[in-house]
């Protein structure tokens, strides 16, 4: 019955939830404070030869 | 990039990378590419024709058809996937392949043997039942040995790298070495009869065997067909192009949404079955909030070619590649689609399904292969171009008249077969007997295997072509008389 | 600070293992609870472990690749189940190494096939299927009608199956080839293999053989299939998960 109880719970969070990690994904990824170093990263294959 | 190109400035020259094992892959991809476009005519004809099993065991729509599956995602993909992952690996990391060529070798030809000793086992009758995932007990043991030298030497590669940043091609494979490990350990836990025998009973049983199967089973959607060929398109789509992906922070947030949706989607494979309800809804939201990030990678990859679309016109091998990702937009919008309740009410059961399967497959999957090996195989032998251009322009157009052919008429096979199986008449009786729907179903199965010869005429036309370019003289040799690598 | 993204793109282990940590989530939220929560499967009566002879039918039929065009589970809906019966409940299939629910129906579904043809219309239809249906596609069976079925091992199977948790009985097991041959004799007394599987269908399945061959084994299976659970018997409130 506990399981039952826990499941129902983690079962309303979950909307919660993936939105938080969602959000913080985004947050990481968009930062201005990253943009040259990924636009340098996205260079990687177009070096590999030199 | 540029053959002769300098080195950027702090740069060691690079190391010398494995190379004789992805020629090999390619090869073998190309084989098994053609392999599995003939064994799906033969069993898309035996649905036209029932004659064509000939009475024989062996030849059997049953039995046949875990070996065109298997053929198209293991040995055909799977392949693909390997190759390709070695070439990334070793070029993003500026590092040769750990272990080196023993290691990869290995991986590559125990491969080979896990999908003959499955495939033997197909046509023999030796199969766990469970689609997608038929080997047997011991071919499931060798492919775990397998794969976990495929992680080491990945691995290692990425571990010994002489570039700070991971390049996110490679998290993507990563990511499709390691869930496909948990998923295959899992739904492949089983009790052999007898360790001298071929036959196993699995672990799980009844309704949370239905739930393993399919978490396994949308997972190597979502994870061999889907991730890994998503890492196969940031590396290629940007090189082939000679511009950096679109953006590089959208496909941070690409990698991890899909990591942490995809693994959730699988009940949508059982909507409305003795599965309770409540796991049904938590696939049916996840699949539905799938579409945002695949069509986020989809517009990265796409708008990769913006400013550089008039290359569309002249290199045809790139035009696999972009048509690919338009693929995979329109399966991963259908597929969403697909998943929600009532749509799926009409649509399980039937050949949508079907289609819906095959866009991704031969679209989305095949396509960006097919773009991939045009790019890669001049290179790897020291050629400019493959050995006839216009013959990758026959090859696009034949393929996609194939897909189209078949895509249409599983939509509209499968949505009639839908509306015959629920259709009532006036006086409340059932209006269609089951038979009646298999019967109206003869055109559209003939359609579709028209489709699919069209799809393995091209598939031969490119075999043809690669064999050509692998046998013409080099063109470009440098004064030593050794081949320059040129591109 | 684990939690820079920067950290993570530089460090493949922890990659690895954040990874690994998300896509392990969505498993264990659903698959878990399918085994701790009571009520998935019905607590409903009728359902035994599988005969030696229809187990031995069950494996022809995941052998020869069935479920790639038949499915055993109705869906609870008006049409279906007006065409094939009552929807399909959890506990139908709490004994089935592999679950056999299938995804595709080329051909009908078969969840509750069991008793509505008799073992010479299957015999017909599985030798030779469009002499009997003239529109079907499905492949004809014949060598099943020929090839004696294989069974010197049928104990190691119930074995191999209890260790999977299907509830085989040592009794059960250790008469197991007696229980088999039993089930396909018409001539012999059935008392001890009904005591031990209630409603298991005793007879010739393949009358066109004297030898126990292997069309015996999977007719035995189709005629068994929907069959154990006394479904109109039920109360709804049992049927809820």
């Amino acid at each position: 019955m506990d399981m039952k109880i826990i499941h129902e719970m983690l079962a309303t969070l979950w909307t919660v939830w993936a939105v938080a990690i969602c959000l913080g994904i985004a947050f990481w990824a968009l930062r201005p404070a990253n943009r040259t170093r990924f636009e340098n990263d996205a260079r990687i294959p177009l070096n590999d030869e030199r | 990039m540029s053959s002769q190109a300098a080195l950027l400035p702090g740069r060691r020259p690079a190391p010398s990378y494995v190379e004789d094992v992805i020629r090999t892959s390619m090869v073998l991809t190309m084989f098994w590419g053609v392999i599995a476009f003939t064994v799906g005519v033969v069993i898309a004809a035996q649905l036209v024709w029932p004659q064509l099993s000939f009475d024989n065991e062996h030849l059997t729509f049953g039995r046949l058809r875990p070996l065109h599956t298997s053929a198209a995602i293991f040995a055909f993909g799977g392949t693909a996937l390997i190759g390709t992952a070695f070439h990334i690996v070793q070029r993003t990391c500026r590092a040769r392949l750990f272990g080196g060529a023993p290691l990869g070798w290995f991986i590559l030809l125990g491969y080979q043997f896990f999908i003959l000793t499955a495939a033997i086992g197909y046509l023999t009758g030796v199969t766990q039942g469970k689609e997608y995932a038929e080997p047997e007990w011991y071919a499931d043991a060798w492919l775990t040995v397998v794969w976990v030298a495929f992680l080491i030497a990945y691995l290692g590669t990425v571990l010994k790298r002489e570039e700070p940043h991971i390049y996110v091609a490679n998290w993507f494979y990563l990511a499709f070495i390691v869930t496909i490990a948990m998923l295959h350990i899992v739904n492949n836990l089983a009790m052999p009869v007898s360790f001298g025998g071929a036959k196993s009973y699995g672990a799980w049983a009844g309704v949370q065997d239905a739930m393993i199967q399919w978490w396994y089973g949308h997972n190597a959607v979502g994870f061999f067909l889907t991730a890994a060929f998503l890492g196969m398109m940031y590396y290629f789509i940007p090189k082939a192009a000679n511009r950096p992906v679109y953006s590089y922070r959208l496909s941070i947030v690409h990698f991890w949404s899909l990591v942490f949706m995809y693994i959730w989607a699988g009940p949508h494979h059982l909507h409305y079955t003795s599965l309770p309800d409540w796991a049904q809804t938590l696939g049916m939201v996840f699949s539905v909030m799938l579409w945002m990030p695949s069509w986020g990678g989809m517009i990265n990859g796409l708008m990769t070619l913006s400013g550089a679309w008039d290359k569309l016109r002249t290199d045809p091998g790139l035009r696999f590649s972009v048509t690919a990702v338009g693929f995979y937009g329109m399966a991963t919008f259908e597929g969403p689609v697909m998943s929600i309740k009532a749509v799926n009410s009409l649509s399980h059961y039937t050949d949508w399904t079907i289609g819906h399967v095959h866009s991704g497959a031969l679209g989305w999957v095949a396509f960006i292969v097919f773009g991939t090996m045009y790019y890669l195989v001049p290179r790897l032998w020291g050629r400019t171009t493959m050995w006839s251009t216009r013959l990758i322009g026959w090859h696009y157009w034949i393929a996609t008249v194939g897909i189209v052919l078949y895509i249409t008429s599983m939509w509209v096979s499968g949505i009639m077969q839908g509306l015959m199986w629920r259709a009532y008449d006036e006086l409340g009786f059932l209006q269609y007997s089951f038979v009646e729907s298999v019967a109206a179903m003869h055109p559209f199965y003939a359609i579709r295997m028209l489709g699919g010869l069209f799809f393995l005429s091209g598939g031969l036309l490119m075999a043809f072509n690669m064999w050509r370019t692998v046998r013409s003289q080099p063109e470009t040799v440098g004064t030593d008389g050794r081949t320059v690598f040129a591109a | 600070m684990i939690f820079r993204h920067a950290t993570i793109e530089k460090n493949v282990i922890l990659m690895l293992v954040l990874t690994l940590i998300t896509v392990s989530i969505g498993g264990i939220v659903q698959i878990i609870p399918l085994f701790t929560i009571e009520s998935t499967i019905e607590r409903v009566e009728g359902m035994r472990p599988y005969t030696p002879l229809e187990q031995m039918g069950r494996n022809i039929y995941t052998r020869e690749g069935c479920y790639l065009c038949h499915s055993q589970q109705i869906r609870p809906f008006k049409d279906e189940v007006e065409r094939y019966g009552h929807y399909s409940l959890a506990a139908e299939s709490m004994y089935d190494h592999p679950f056999q629910w299938g995804s595709k129906r080329t051909g009908p579904d078969l969840a509750r096939v069991g008793g509505r043809y008799s073992n010479d219309w299957h015999v017909a239809h599985l030798v030779s299927p469009r002499a009997v249906v003239p529109e079907s596609v499905m492949p004809a069976y014949p060598f099943l009608a020929e090839r004696p079925l294989k069974y010197d091992d049928v104990a190691d199977h119930l074995k191999a199956l209890r260790m999977t948790g299907v509830p085989y009985s040592n009794e059960m097991i250790a008469k197991a080839r007696a229980d088999l041959e039993a089930q396909v004799n018409p001539d012999a007394d059935p008392t001890d293999l009904l005591k031990r599987y209630p409603k298991a269908v005793v007879g010739k399945f393949n009358g066109e053989s004297p030898q126990v061959t292997e069309l015996d084994a999977l007719i035995a299976y189709l005629q068994m299939l929907g069959t154990l659970v006394p479904i109109s018997n039920i109360p709804p409130e049992r049927l809820r998960q």
